[in-house]
C-alpha cells in the first residue's frame, strides 16, 4: 500500500493511467520526428560542424591558436571544463540524492537530467583532452600505464590526476546508472513494437533492454542495484566537484588558495546544473507535450533548489571577500579588489548580478511558477555561472606576482569555436536522446501513478 | 525435444489486488512460478517468499577490491618503483592517495555490481525473454503458474486465480 500525504500536490496531472504512461512516452520514440525536431537537430549539427572545424585547426596548428599567453595559461578551456562538469551535477543530484531522500518528484525528470549529465561530462572532458594538444596521446599521459620513460609513473599527488580519475569514474558510473534506468523502458518499447508488428525495432530495443522480462525477482535485484548505485553516486558527485575545486585550491595563486572552494564549487555546480535542467526540460515538455508529467510543481521545486544553492554561492562570494580582508595577506587582498574593480570588473559584476541577485526573484511564487520567467532566469544563471569560473580563473592569473608580466586575456575565434563545439556535441546528443530514448522514466512514473495521479473517478464534486 | 511446459497465466490490473492475491494463492498451496510487472511492486518479493538479494555483498566486495588495488598501486608506484621528491613530501604518503582510491572503489563497486546483476539475472542483448503475456511491460501484472509443478488440478487453480481477483486467466505453453 502506498500512502501519501494529502497536502502534497499531484505529481502527474490529467488523470493518467498506467497504460497512458506507456503510450505518451513511447509515442515520440515510435513516430516520425517532427519538423521542430529536425530544425533543432539541424542547428545543433551546424554548431557541431563549425566547432569541429575549429578543433581541427587547433589540433593541426597547436594550442597557440587559442588566446592563451605566458601569464594567462588557463582561460576559456578550463572555464568551460568546470562549467560543463558543474552542469552535470544536477543530473546526479536528482537521480541519486533525491532517490536516497525518497523524493518522488524526481521521477519524471531524472531520465532527461541524467542524460544531460552524461552529455555535459563528455563536453567537459573534451577541454582537458584538447588542451593536451595531442589528443591521441591523452590516455598514455594521463593514466598510470608502463611507458618509455623507464616507467616514470603519473604523479598521484597532483589534483589534475585526481581529476582524471574523478571525471572518468563519474562519467562511467553515471552512464551505468542512467542505462540501468533505461533497461525496463526499452522493454516497453520492444513489446509495443511486437504488438505493432515492427520486427526490426523490436529486435533493436530488445538488445538495448538486455532481454528484460520484468520478473519480480529481477525487479527485486534491480531495485537493490539502483539503491546502491545511488548510494555510490552521492559521495561520488560531491567528490567530483571537490576535486575540480582542488585543481585551484591546492595551488598558491591568490584568489585560488582558499579552503572554502570545495563546498562552494559543489553548491555552484548544483545551482548551474538545475538551471540547465530547467532550460532543457521546459523546451522538452513543450516539444513532446509532457505537460502532465513535468508539471508547474516540478518547475517550482527546482526553482526552490536554485534559490537555496544560489544563496549558498552568494554567501561564498561574500565570505571569500571577508576572509581576504580578515586574513591580511596583501596579495590575496589585491586579488579580490582587482576582481571587483580591476579591468575585469564587468565579468565580476555580471557574475554577481546573474548568480546572486537575479535568482532571488524566485522568492516570489508568481515568478517561480511562471514558465517564461523561469526559462529566462535559468539562462541568466548559466551565464552567471560561466562568468564565475572565468572570474576565478582569469582574474587571478592575469595579475601575476611579477607586475611586468601583467596582461589581459583575449579569446580568439578558436577559443570560441571550441566552446561552440561542445554546444554542438551537447545538443546533438540531447536531441538524439530525446528522439530515440524514452525521455521520462516510465517504470518509475507508473509505480507512483496510483498514489499521486489525480484520478477522474475519485472526483466526487 | 523437451516436453511442453504448460502454464496458467493470471492477469491482474492493480498492484494491491495482486499483492493480496499472491498471499491468498500461496496460502491455498499453489506454487507460483513468477510474477511479471511493468514496475517494481513493493512487498511483492516478500509475498512471493524470495530471499533478500545478496547483490549488496557483491558490491561491497568489488568496492574493497578497488580500494586495495588503488592503494597498492599508488604506494608501489610512487613509494617503491620510482620514488620522486614532490614538494619534499614523503614518497608514499597516504592523504594524497585518498581521492584516487575513493574513485576507484566507486568504479569497481558500481561496475562489479551491475555486471553481477546482469549475470545472475541472465540478461544479455541477444536473449529474448520468455513472455507469458506481452502486456506485462505495459500495464498488467502477469502471474505464471506452472501446471507441471502443481498437484492441484488446472480447474481448481483457474478458480483460485479468478477468486483472488485476476481479471483474466489464460493458458500458455512453451
Amino acid at each position: 500500500m502506498q500512502v501519501t500525504s494529502a497536502i502534497r500536490e499531484t505529481l502527474v496531472t490529467g488523470g493518467k493511467t498506467v497504460a497512458d504512461v506507456s503510450h505518451d512516452i513511447s509515442r515520440q520514440v515510435e513516430g516520425k520526428p517532427t519538423r521542430l525536431w529536425w530544425m533543432a537537430f539541424g542547428v545543433s549539427l551546424v554548431l557541431l560542424t563549425y566547432g569541429a572545424y575549429c578543433c581541427w585547426m587547433m589540433l593541426w596548428n597547436g594550442i597557440g591558436m587559442w588566446g592563451l599567453n605566458k601569464t594567462v595559461g588557463w582561460a576559456w578551456d578550463i572555464t568551460n571544463f568546470v562549467w560543463w562538469v558543474g552542469i552535470g551535477h544536477a543530473g546526479t543530484l536528482i537521480s541519486a540524492i533525491l532517490l536516497l531522500f525518497r523524493q518522488r518528484w524526481r521521477m519524471s525528470i531524472n531520465r532527461a537530467a541524467e542524460a544531460m549529465t552524461i552529455f555535459a561530462v563528455i563536453c567537459a572532458l573534451s577541454f582537458p583532452a584538447f588542451h593536451m594538444g595531442r589528443l591521441w596521446l591523452g590516455f598514455y599521459w594521463a593514466l598510470p600505464l608502463p611507458n618509455a620513460f623507464g616507467s616514470l609513473w603519473v604523479n598521484f599527488n597532483s589534483p589534475l590526476l585526481w581529476d582524471v580519475f574523478a571525471i572518468s569514474t563519474y562519467f562511467s558510473v553515471s552512464l551505468v546508472f542512467w542505462y540501468m534506468g533505461l533497461i525496463p523502458d526499452f522493454a516497453v518499447i520492444r513489446d509495443r513494437a511486437v504488438r505493432m508488428g515492427n520486427k526490426t525495432r523490436a529486435l533493436i530495443y530488445n538488445g538495448l533492454s538486455f532481454g528484460w522480462d520484468g520478473a519480480a525477482k529481477t525487479w527485486m535485484r534491480y531495485e537493490s542495484v539502483a539503491l546502491i548505485l545511488a548510494g555510490l553516486s552521492t559521495p561520488l558527485v560531491l567528490s567530483v566537484h571537490t576535486i575540480v575545486s582542488m585543481d585551484f585550491a591546492t595551488s598558491v595563486v591568490p584568489g585560488w588558495h582558499t579552503t572554502i572552494f570545495p563546498p562552494y564549487f559543489v553548491a555552484g555546480a548544483i545551482f548551474s546544473g538545475f538551471a540547465m535542467v530547467l532550460t532543457l526540460l521546459l523546451v522538452t515538455r513543450k516539444v513532446f507535450k509532457l505537460e502532465d508529467y513535468i508539471t508547474i510543481y516540478h518547475v517550482e521545486l527546482m526553482n526552490i533548489i536554485i534559490i537555496i544553492t544560489g544563496s549558498i554561492v552568494g554567501i561564498a562570494y561574500i565570505t571569500e571577500f571577508f576572509i581576504a580582508w580578515y586574513g591580511q595577506v596583501p596579495a590575496e587582498q589585491y586579488a579580490f579588489i582587482n576582481r571587483a574593480t580591476g579591468p575585469y570588473w564587468w565579468a565580476y559584476w555580471s557574475m554577481m548580478t546573474c548568480n546572486v541577485i537575479s535568482p532571488q526573484l524566485f522568492w516570489f511564487k508568481k515568478i517561480r511558477t511562471n514558465l517564461v520567467a523561469t526559462f529566462i532566469l535559468s539562462i541568466i544563471v548559466n551565464i552567471g555561472m560561466w562568468f564565475e569560473r572565468f572570474v576565478i580563473i582569469v582574474t587571478s592569473l592575469h595579475r601575476d606576482y611579477v607586475p611586468s608580466s601583467w596582461t589581459m586575456f583575449h579569446p580568439t575565434m578558436y577559443d570560441i569555436g571550441q566552446y561552440i563545439f561542445t554546444f554542438g556535441i551537447f545538443f546533438t546528443a540531447f536531441f538524439l536522446f530525446a528522439k530515440f530514448f524514452p525521455v521520462i522514466n516510465m517504470a518509475e512514473v507508473k509505480s507512483i501513478i496510483k498514489a499521486t495521479s489525480e484520478k477522474k473517478s475519485t472526483h466526487t464534486h | 525435444m523437451a516436453a511442453k511446459e504448460n502454464f496458467l497465466v493470471g492477469i491482474f490490473d492493480d498492484e494491491d489486488i495482486l499483492l493480496h492475491a499472491v498471499e491468498k494463492i500461496r496460502d491455498k498451496g499453489v506454487k507460483i512460478k513468477e510474477v511479471y510487472s511493468p514496475f517494481p511492486v513493493h512487498g511483492l518479493d516478500e509475498a512471493l517468499g524470495y530471499k533478500r538479494t545478496r547483490l549488496p555483498i557483491a558490491a561491497f566486495m568489488f568496492g574493497m577490491t578497488g580500494t586495495s588495488l588503488a592503494l597498492f598501486t599508488q604506494i608501489w608506484m610512487l613509494g617503491y618503483d620510482w620514488p620522486m621528491i614532490i614538494g619534499g613530501k614523503n614518497f608514499a604518503s597516504i592523504p594524497p592517495f585518498i581521492p584516487v582510491t575513493f574513485e576507484f572503489t566507486v568504479l569497481l563497486s558500481a561496475f562489479g555490481m551491475v555486471g553481477t546483476f546482469l549475470v545472475v539475472s541472465d540478461m544479455k542483448p541477444y536473449k529474448w525473454p520468455r513472455q507469458y503475456d506481452i502486456r506485462s511491460t505495459d500495464d498488467k501484472h502477469v502471474m505464471a503458474i506452472d501446471l507441471g509443478a502443481n498437484k492441484i488440478s488446472k480447474d481448481d487453480i483457474h478458480r483460485i486465480l479468478k477468486d483472488s481477483g485476476a481479471s483474466e486467466v489464460n493458458e500458455k505453453s512453451f
